[in-house]
C-alpha cells in the first residue's frame, strides 16, 4: 500500500490491466509519444509499444467508432477523450452504435471511454463540463465517477472488465490534489455500490466526484454547529445505489443532492424524484438540490467560482435544511 | 349547527323550540343545543316558516351540518343542499392556531372574531351565501406554518397515535420536526386522542397503540355490561370535561399547597356590607367575592400564577380573566365562566360579576365568549363543608385556587399583652394548585402568604 495521487491511481490501474490482459489497449489524442494531456499514460508507449498505445487523429468519432468495432471483434479498448467536453463529437458512435449494439445484435461492446471532466481552472465552456447526466439518460451505457484514488484504480479495472460501454469520468480537479493510500495489487470496485464518505444522523448529502470533498468540508462546518451530516459518494451514476440512498434518507429524513453539472435534467433531479417517489413518508423537509446554474461554464475566475457549487453554498443549503 | 366557540366541533340538539310549519322571526329562539363548552339556545338566523327539521333531539352533529330548513312563507321544502364547507370552523381553527403562536392581543382578537362569524348553513336561504371566512389575519411572520406536518412526522404521529398539534415544534415557524416528535414520544408523552379543540377527535382513535409510550393509555378492553348496570351515552359536556381533565393532568405538573386563613376580619366586614349591598344593589357579598378580589390583587405580584406555558415561551399578562367553576343543576356537569378583566373590579363589581355568571351558567344563558380566555380559576367546593382538595388546572392556565368551608376553630392568637391565648376564630383553608413546570413551591407559598395577609387584614378602603 502506498500513498498515490488520484491521477497515479488511474494510471496504475490502467497499466495493471494492460499487463494482465493483452486485449486491452489505449487510444486517444496525444496519449502515446506525449503521454496524454494530463500524463495519465506517460511511459505507456515505451512499456507496451505503439500498437497498444495509439495516437489518434483529432476525431473523437474515429476514436470511439474504431474502439466499438475492435470491441465487437474481441478487444478491450480504452479510449481517452482529451477533455470530457469533446465527447459530444462521439455522441453518434456512443449513443447510436455502442449503447444499442448488444440490444440490437447481441454482440457486447466492452469499451471504456475515459473523460477528464470538471472545472475550477478557468478552462471555460469547452474544457470544464460534467456531461455525465446526458449519457445517464441513454440506456446501454454505464457511468462511473470515482472520487478517491482507491476507487479510481478499482473502478478502472471494473470498467475494463465490464461487458458494456462504460464512460469513466475522472475529475481533473482531483488529479493531483487528492492523495490517499492505494493497494498495490489488482482489485475491482463493484458498480452500483455507494460509499459512505462520512456518517451522520441529521442530513444526507448525495453526491459524487469532486463534490464529495466540497460536501465534506461543508459537513465539517455544520459539525461545529452540532448538525451531523452524512455524505454519500455514489461512485457510479449508472447504475446508482438507490438502496444506500434510501436507507440514509430513512435515518436522516432530510436530503441535499449536490452536483457540479448544471441543474435542469441533471442526475440530481433523478435522485430527488426517486426519493420522493419511494421514500416520501420518511421526509421531514423538501429534497434540496445544489448544482451549477443552467449556463455554460464561464472563463472568468470569479464567475466560475459563482458557477461551481462552493463550500459556502453547501453550508448555506445545509443550514437551511437543518433549520427547516 | 352553528359554531359555538372556536374549539367546538359538534353539538347535540337537546330541544326544538319550533316545529315544522311554525313561523319564526330572525333571532327568535329556534332550538337548544348542548356542546362540550356550553348549553345554549340557538336563535333563528332568518325570518320565515320552519319547513323541515333534519336532526332530531338527542342527535349529535358536526358544526356546519344543516339541521333545519327555514323558507319564506309558501315556499317548497326542497332537499337540503349539501352543507357548504364549514368555513367558519376552518377560520376559527386558523384563528386558534394563530392565537396560540401570537401574542395575547392576537388571541383576544381571534376569540372575538370567531363567534361573530355567521352560523353557517343553518337555513336554506342562507346556505348559498357561504360565510366569508372570519379571516383572522394570518400573521405575516410565518407563524401560520405550524400547521404544516411533514410526511415523516405525519407517519410517526399515525404510528404512535400522537397528535402533532400537541408536540412543541422547533422547526421553521414552529413546525414540528421529526426530532421533535421522536423526542416527544421518547419522553413518554402519552399517546392521546386529540383534545376537544380538534374536530373529529372522538372518531380518531389511535390506529395502533404507541409502543414507546409507557403504559398504553386508555384502550381498556370494553367490559360487557353486568346485570343491573345501566348504560347511557356520555353527553358532549361530560366528554369535554373528561378529555380536558385527562389532558390537563397529562400536561401540567400538578402540585397543591394549602394555607389556613383567619377570616375574622372578612366576616366582620361582610356582616356590615351585606345589608348595604342587598338593599342598594341586590347582590350578596359572598366570601368567594372577597377571596376573588384579594386573589386578583395578589396575582399582580405573581404574574406566573396568572401565566401560561405556550410552546417554548412563558406568557404573562397585565390583566386577569378570572374563571369560576360552576356546578350545573342536578349534577349535569361543570362549567367555568370567565369574568374578563377582573383586575378592573372592586369588591362590589366582583360580587355582581360572580353572581351574574353563576346565574347565567345555571340558566344556560352563557355565550361562547363567556367561557373562553380565562387566565386563572377559582373553584369553591367548600359549600359542602370540605376543608381541602386538589383541583385540576383548567388548561392552558398555570394555577387554580381552591376555597373551602369557613369553620370555627380554636386558634392560638396573642392578646394585647403579647400572651398566647386560645380564641374561637372562623378559619378557611385555601389551596393553590399550580403547574410546577412554571411555578415553583416557594413562589406559590409566597402567593398564598400574601393572599392570606390581604384577607386577614382586609382594608375596606382599598377594596
Amino acid at each position: 500500500m502506498a500513498v498515490k495521487t488520484y491521477l497515479q491511481a488511474i494510471s496504475d490501474g490502467l497499466r495493471q490491466e494492460m499487463q494482465r490482459d493483452r486485449r486491452v489497449y489505449v487510444i486517444g489524442e496525444d496519449v502515446g509519444v506525449y503521454g496524454g494531456a494530463f500524463k495519465v499514460t506517460q511511459g505507456f508507449q515505451e512499456e507496451f509499444g505503439p500498437w497498444r498505445v495509439i495516437d489518434a487523429p483529432l476525431s473523437e468519432t474515429a476514436i470511439v467508432g474504431s474502439c466499438t468495432g475492435a470491441a465487437i471483434m474481441g478487444m478491450r479498448p480504452v479510449a481517452e477523450m482529451q477533455f470530457a467536453d469533446f465527447v459530444s463529437c462521439a455522441w453518434d458512435q456512443l449513443v447510436t452504435v455502442s449503447a444499442k449494439q448488444f440490444y440490437r445484435a447481441g454482440t457486447p461492446v466492452p469499451i471504456v471511454v475515459r473523460l477528464p471532466s470538471g472545472g475550477g481552472f478557468s478552462g471555460g465552456p469547452f474544457h470544464s463540463q460534467n456531461p455525465e447526466s446526458s449519457f445517464a439518460h441513454i440506456p446501454g451505457l454505464k457511468i462511473v465517477c470515482p472520487a478517491t484514488p482507491a476507487d479510481a484504480k478499482g473502478l478502472i479495472a471494473s470498467s475494463i472488465e465490464d461487458a458494456n460501454p462504460v464512460l469513466y469520468f475522472e475529475h481533473k480537479h482531483l488529479y493531483r490534489r487528492i492523495k490517499d493510500e492505494v493497494p498495490d495489487e489488482r482489485y475491482t470496485v463493484p458498480f452500483g455500490q455507494a460509499r459512505i464518505h462520512r456518517e451522520g444522523d441529521d442530513i444526507t448529502v448525495v453526491t459524487w466526484g469532486a463534490m464529495v470533498y466540497t460536501a465534506d468540508e461543508a459537513a465539517n462546518a455544520l459539525a461545529e454547529e452540532d448538525v451531523s451530516v452524512e455524505v454519500i459518494d455514489l461512485r457510479t451514476i449508472v447504475p446508482w445505489d438507490k438502496e444506500a440512498v434510501l436507507k440514509s434518507v430513512e435515518k436522516t429524513s432530510k436530503v441535499l443532492v449536490l452536483h457540479e453539472d448544471t441543474r435542469t435534467g441533471g442526475f440530481g433531479a433523478e435522485i430527488a424524484a426517486t426519493i420522493t417517489e419511494e421514500s416520501f413518508e420518511n421526509l421531514d423537509a423538501p429534497v434540496r438540490r445544489i448544482t451549477a446554474p443552467d449556463s455554460p461554464v464561464p472563463f472568468s475566475p470569479p464567475l466560475e467560482k459563482a458557477f461551481i457549487p462552493q463550500v459556502e453554498d453547501v453550508v448555506a443549503g445545509l443550514r437551511d435544511l437543518a433549520g427547516y | 349547527m352553528p359554531q359555538m366557540g372556536v374549539s367546538v366541533s359538534e353539538g347535540t340538539i337537546t330541544k326544538w323550540l319550533k316545529q315544522p310549519g311554525d313561523a319564526i322571526t330572525a333571532d327568535e329562539p329556534l332550538l337548544e343545543i348542548s356542546t362540550d363548552k356550553v348549553d345554549t339556545e340557538v336563535p333563528s338566523p332568518a325570518t320565515g316558516i320552519v319547513q323541515k327539521i333534519l336532526t332530531q333531539e338527542g342527535e349529535t352533529v358536526e358544526v356546519g351540518t344543516v339541521i333545519a330548513l327555514i323558507g319564506p312563507e309558501g315556499a317548497e321544502a326542497d332537499a337540503a343542499e349539501p352543507p357548504p364547507e364549514p368555513a367558519t370552523a376552518r377560520a376559527a381553527e386558523q384563528a386558534e392556531e394563530a392565537s396560540s403562536a401570537e401574542g395575547e392581543t392576537a388571541s383576544a382578537e381571534a376569540t372575538e372574531a370567531a363567534p361573530s362569524a355567521p352560523p353557517s348553513g343553518a337555513a336554506a336561504e342562507e346556505a348559498p351565501a357561504a360565510p366569508e371566512p372570519a379571516a383572522p389575519a394570518a400573521p405575516a411572520d410565518g407563524t401560520g406554518d405550524k400547521a404544516f406536518v411533514s410526511p415523516v412526522v405525519a407517519r410517526i404521529a399515525a404510528e404512535h397515535g400522537v397528535d402533532p398539534a400537541q408536540v412543541p415544534g422547533t422547526g421553521r415557524g414552529g413546525r414540528v420536526t421529526k426530532k421533535d416528535i421522536l423526542g416527544f414520544i421518547e419522553s413518554g408523552a402519552p399517546a392521546q386522542a386529540s383534545p376537544a379543540a380538534e374536530p373529529s377527535a372522538p372518531a380518531a382513535a389511535p390506529p395502533t397503540p404507541a409502543p414507546a409510550a409507557a403504559p398504553a393509555p386508555a384502550a381498556a378492553p370494553r367490559a360487557e355490561p353486568v346485570e343491573g348496570e345501566q348504560l347511557e351515552p356520555m353527553t358532549a359536556m361530560r366528554r369535554g370535561i373528561a378529555d380536558h381533565m385527562r389532558r390537563s393532568l397529562d400536561t401540567s405538573a400538578h402540585v397543591t399547597s394549602a394555607i389556613e386563613v383567619d377570616m375574622s376580619q372578612v366576616v366582620a366586614i361582610r356582616e356590615k356590607l351585606k345589608k348595604e349591598y342587598q338593599a342598594a344593589y341586590g347582590v350578596n357579598p359572598t366570601y368567594l367575592s372577597f377571596v376573588a378580589r384579594a386573589a386578583v390583587e395578589t396575582l399582580k405580584d405573581y404574574p406566573w400564577v396568572n401565566g401560561e406555558i405556550r410552546g417554548e415561551q412563558i406568557v404573562t399578562r397585565p390583566f386577569v380573566n378570572l374563571g369560576f367553576a360552576v356546578e350545573l343543576a342536578d349534577g349535569k356537569g361543570l362549567i367555568v365562566p370567565v369574568l374578563k378583566n377582573a383586575e378592573t373590579l372592586n369588591l362590589l363589581g366582583m360580587a355582581k360579576g360572580v353572581a351574574d355568571l353563576a346565574q347565567r351558567a345555571r340558566d344556560k344563558q352563557l355565550l361562547p365568549d363567556d367561557v373562553q380566555g380565562g387566565t386563572f380559576t377559582i373553584t369553591n367546593p367548600g359549600g359542602y363543608g370540605t376543608f381541602h382538595g386538589t383541583p385540576v388546572i383548567s388548561q392552558p392556565q398555570s394555577g387554580i385556587l381552591g376555597t373551602y368551608a369557613v369553620v370555627k376553630r380554636p386558634w392560638v392568637i396573642q392578646d394585647e399583652l403579647g400572651q398566647d391565648v386560645i380564641a374561637i376564630r372562623p378559619i378557611m383553608n385555601l389551596t393553590l394548585t399550580y403547574d410546577h413546570r412554571l411555578v415553583d413551591g416557594a413562589y406559590a407559598g409566597r402567593f398564598l402568604r400574601d393572599l392570606k395577609q390581604r384577607l386577614e387584614s382586609w382594608d375596606e378602603a382599598a377594596y
